[in-house]
């Protein structure tokens, strides 16, 4: 009995075929986005209305009485601009420092061969077991007592304390084990011999760091800036504890402005959106190289 | 390379030593906290809520602008993480010199030394004219006082309640027991409500107690044993209390009542999901503008010891720290005018502390519409047990009553709570000295 080929499946049979796979898909991409389409609509409705719409597909849909008046409400109720701008210099600094210290440390325990550096690398990763509100209070402790040096007219004055400052908020932060971690791992996927080529050439230990590595390392920039950002946003905990000068709060503390005797549901949608949106355009502008960093970690090496 | 490195070893031993040293020479470990010379510092739980916080900074505006000799400067903190604030700021003796607490923690913080005595001697209304739950005392000395109240109550439309034939109860005939019940059984069994009773079940904290214990007390329970606040046993866990618990449970599973209640039970009562909601005059004013003369204000119910309300609200102290304690105690008696009585129960919307300021207040004059719930703090508040060990009452309270009503054996839960508070309270040596 004579066979006949199969047939390759034709551009038709192909896209049935895919059907499923991107109903799939889609039902959890919007699994994802109904609590941010939750959000956005409920920002616009008066409180009232947010939970007589919550038994229906209402609580997704922009219906009934629409306004702005909870963004205005907000603005009354929390310096929104002030912790915005709190917030952003935070988070800002202790990225850009972040990336610095951390690649600095990664490019030590990576490229310089010194003894003890495996022992050390060990100890840094060693130190991400141990989770923050176990040593939040000592630290607490610890920052209340450490000195810095203030200007003062034209004198240098030693003050004591940091708490009720901004660098309270990002220093303690800006060395980050996992970051040294992942900059060491990214490293470790570029090639040596640009080094020895390199000191051959007469540059120092800084210029191949400087001129070499770190524009390699655009993927691992990227992770490592969206990695610290999350969670210096997101802070909560620790500006509570170290910060009671109003001034310098960061946005996460303001959501506690809204809890009073009557919640104001709305407004904190209001709120939420708009702290929201600065963390959703910083990752879609980073997007690619966080994804390429992510999926080819595990491939080089 | 070693020597290099040597080098910068040593040099940074001897920085590091010597801004130590220096830190310590310069270290401004004053006698006290909260004062810079004149200008005293005064912190309250009322950031967010731009009401209350006008008419605080009110009065420190005219403070200030009434004589020359102090200023007050304000920090507000949002309610939910104040006494965090509070505390952390007290173990780093950083308190400011004037602060506001919510009456129940005001022993506590008065036995842990953040509170100092006061003297209000002189001022324009005297500590004696106020309500008493509005006064925060320990030991016999004051150490709080507050420009308002608040009072526990229900609302339901009349239309409503008519409709199913229920008699709105009054301050001096208030609902039994078993009226009360019948209520809720003729409420639901016009389908119309899935859970016609909303006591604010999903809320959490100080809010339990706040609600729930002065029912336990019409019972005839209570937290502890007032009679020297050295135990809870019998109060907590004796008969009467294992019958309010019973009846707790019971509005859940005869489906009077959610588990878990919304997350904003007055929005719920409005939008007619609940035909009874327990909750607090704060939502007097909003009601009364949706409903009109729909709505009905009823008293709490009496479950055979009276009815029974929550007391206490926040009230003003003086840090024990406080390195300028006669500019506090000034301030603290400057604020004590009938007006700004006046100006904090208009912009809550609470219950004035004295009656010279009701007398001023529309619906809260005589015969007004919320003279009912002046007459409630009269008649009913009971203040929180005043105990050092209240704050650890609260939470062991709040988590048994969820137990409770999430199914767990009363007598059981009770008796183990009981056994917690006697726990603590002997564990802190019944909070002596």
């Amino acid at each position: 009995m004579a066979t006949t080929p199969t047939p390759a499946p034709g551009p038709r049979r192909r896209t049935l075929r895919r059907i499923p796979g991107h109903l799939l898909r889609s039902a959890l991409a919007l699994l994802f986005v109904f609590p941010v389409v939750f959000m956005l609509i409920s920002s616009f409705k008066p409180d009232q209305q947010i939970f007589a719409d919550l038994g229906s597909i209402k609580a997704f849909l922009p219906v009934g009485q629409l306004s702005l008046d909870n963004y205005t409400a907000v603005f009354d109720r929390v310096p929104a601009g002030r912790f915005l701008l709190n917030s952003i210099v935070i988070s800002a600094v202790t990225v850009v420092l972040g990336i610095v210290v951390n690649s600095l440390a990664a490019f030590a325990l990576s490229r310089m061969r010194w003894p003890g550096r495996r022992l050390l690398l060990v100890l840094i990763i060693a130190t991400l077991i141990v989770p923050f509100e176990t040593f939040a209070l000592p630290l607490v402790w610890w920052v209340n007592k450490l000195p810095w040096l203030e200007l003062n007219g034209f004198h240098l004055a030693l003050t004591e304390g940091w708490l009720d400052t901004y660098r309270v908020q990002i220093l303690p932060f800006v060395a980050n084990a996992f970051s040294v971690f992942l900059f060491h791992q990214y490293f470790q996927s570029i090639p040596k011999e640009l080094d020895e080529a390199a000191r051959m050439d007469g540059a120092s230990w800084f210029g191949i760091y400087r001129r070499i590595v770190m524009p390699l390392s655009g993927p691992a920039v990227a992770t490592v800036a969206i990695l610290t950002f999350l969670p210096m946003w997101n802070s909560y905990l620790w500006p509570l504890m170290v910060v009671q000068d109003e001034n310098l709060r960061p946005v996460m503390v303001g959501i506690q402005y809204f809890f009073q005797l009557n919640v104001s549901w709305g407004q904190i949608m209001a709120y939420s959106t708009m702290i929201t949106v600065p963390v959703l355009a910083l990752f879609l502008a980073f997007q690619r190289s966080f994804i390429n960093s992510i999926a080819s970690s595990g491939v080089k090496g | 390379m070693r020597s290099k490195a040597k080098r910068l070893a040593a040099t940074s031993v001897a920085i590091v030593t010597a801004a130590t040293v220096l830190a310590g020479c310069s270290g401004s470990s004053g006698s006290g906290s909260g004062a810079d010379g004149d200008t005293l510092t005064l912190w309250t739980h009322n950031a967010g809520n731009a009401a209350e916080y006008k008419v605080v900074q009110q009065i420190v505006d005219d403070f200030n602008a009434s004589q020359g000799k102090y200023k007050v400067r304000i920090q507000a903190f949002p309610q939910g993480s104040y006494n965090d604030a509070v505390v952390a700021a007290a173990s780093a003796r950083k308190l400011p010199c004037i602060l506001d607490a919510d009456g129940p923690n005001v022993p506590n913080w008065a036995w842990g030394g953040y509170l100092a005595p006061l003297d209000m001697s002189g001022s324009e209304t005297a500590v004696a004219d106020q309500l008493p739950s509005t006064v925060g005392t320990y030991d016999d000395k004051l150490y709080a006082f507050g420009h308002y109240d608040v009072a526990l109550t229900m609302f339901a439309r009349k239309s409503v309640l008519q409709a199913h034939g229920i008699r709105i109860p009054t301050i001096d005939r208030p609902w039994t027991a078993d009226e009360f019940t019948s209520a809720l059984a003729a409420l639901k069994a016009s389908g119309t409500f899935e859970h016609p009773l909303e006591m604010g079940t999903g809320g959490s904290g100080e809010w339990w107690p706040y609600a729930y214990s002065p029912q336990l007390q019409s019972f005839g329970g209570d937290l502890v044993d007032r009679s020297d606040y050295k135990s809870a046993k019998g109060a907590l866990d004796g008969p009467e209390a294992v019958a309010w618990a019973t009846w707790f449970r019971s509005l859940v599973t005869d489906g009077y009542m959610a588990q878990k209640g919304g997350s904003s039970p007055n929005d719920d009562f409005l939008n007619g999901k609940s035909a009874i909601e327990w909750d607090g005059s704060w939502d007097a004013a909003k009601n009364a503008e949706k409903l009109g003369d729909d709505l009905a204000i009823l008293p709490p119910v009496d479950f055979g010891q009276g009815p029974k309300i929550g007391g206490a609200s926040w009230q003003w102290g003086m840090s024990a720290t406080c390195g300028n304690k006669a500019g506090a105690q000034e301030y603290l008696k400057f604020s004590r005018k009938t007006q700004y009585f006046v100006d904090f129960a208009k912009a809550t919307g609470t219950i004035p502390a004295t009656a010279a300021a009701s007398a001023q207040i529309p619906g809260y004059q005589p015969g007004g519409p919320y003279e009912v719930f002046t007459q409630e703090a009269r008649k009913f508040a009971v203040v929180r047990p005043v105990t050092p060990a209240y704050p650890y009452v609260s939470s062991v309270f709040e988590k048994t009553a969820k137990d409770i009503l999430a199914g767990a054996d009363p007598k059981k839960a009770l008796s183990q709570a009981a056994d917690q508070i006697d726990a603590n309270l002997k564990s802190n040596n019944y909070y002596a000295g």
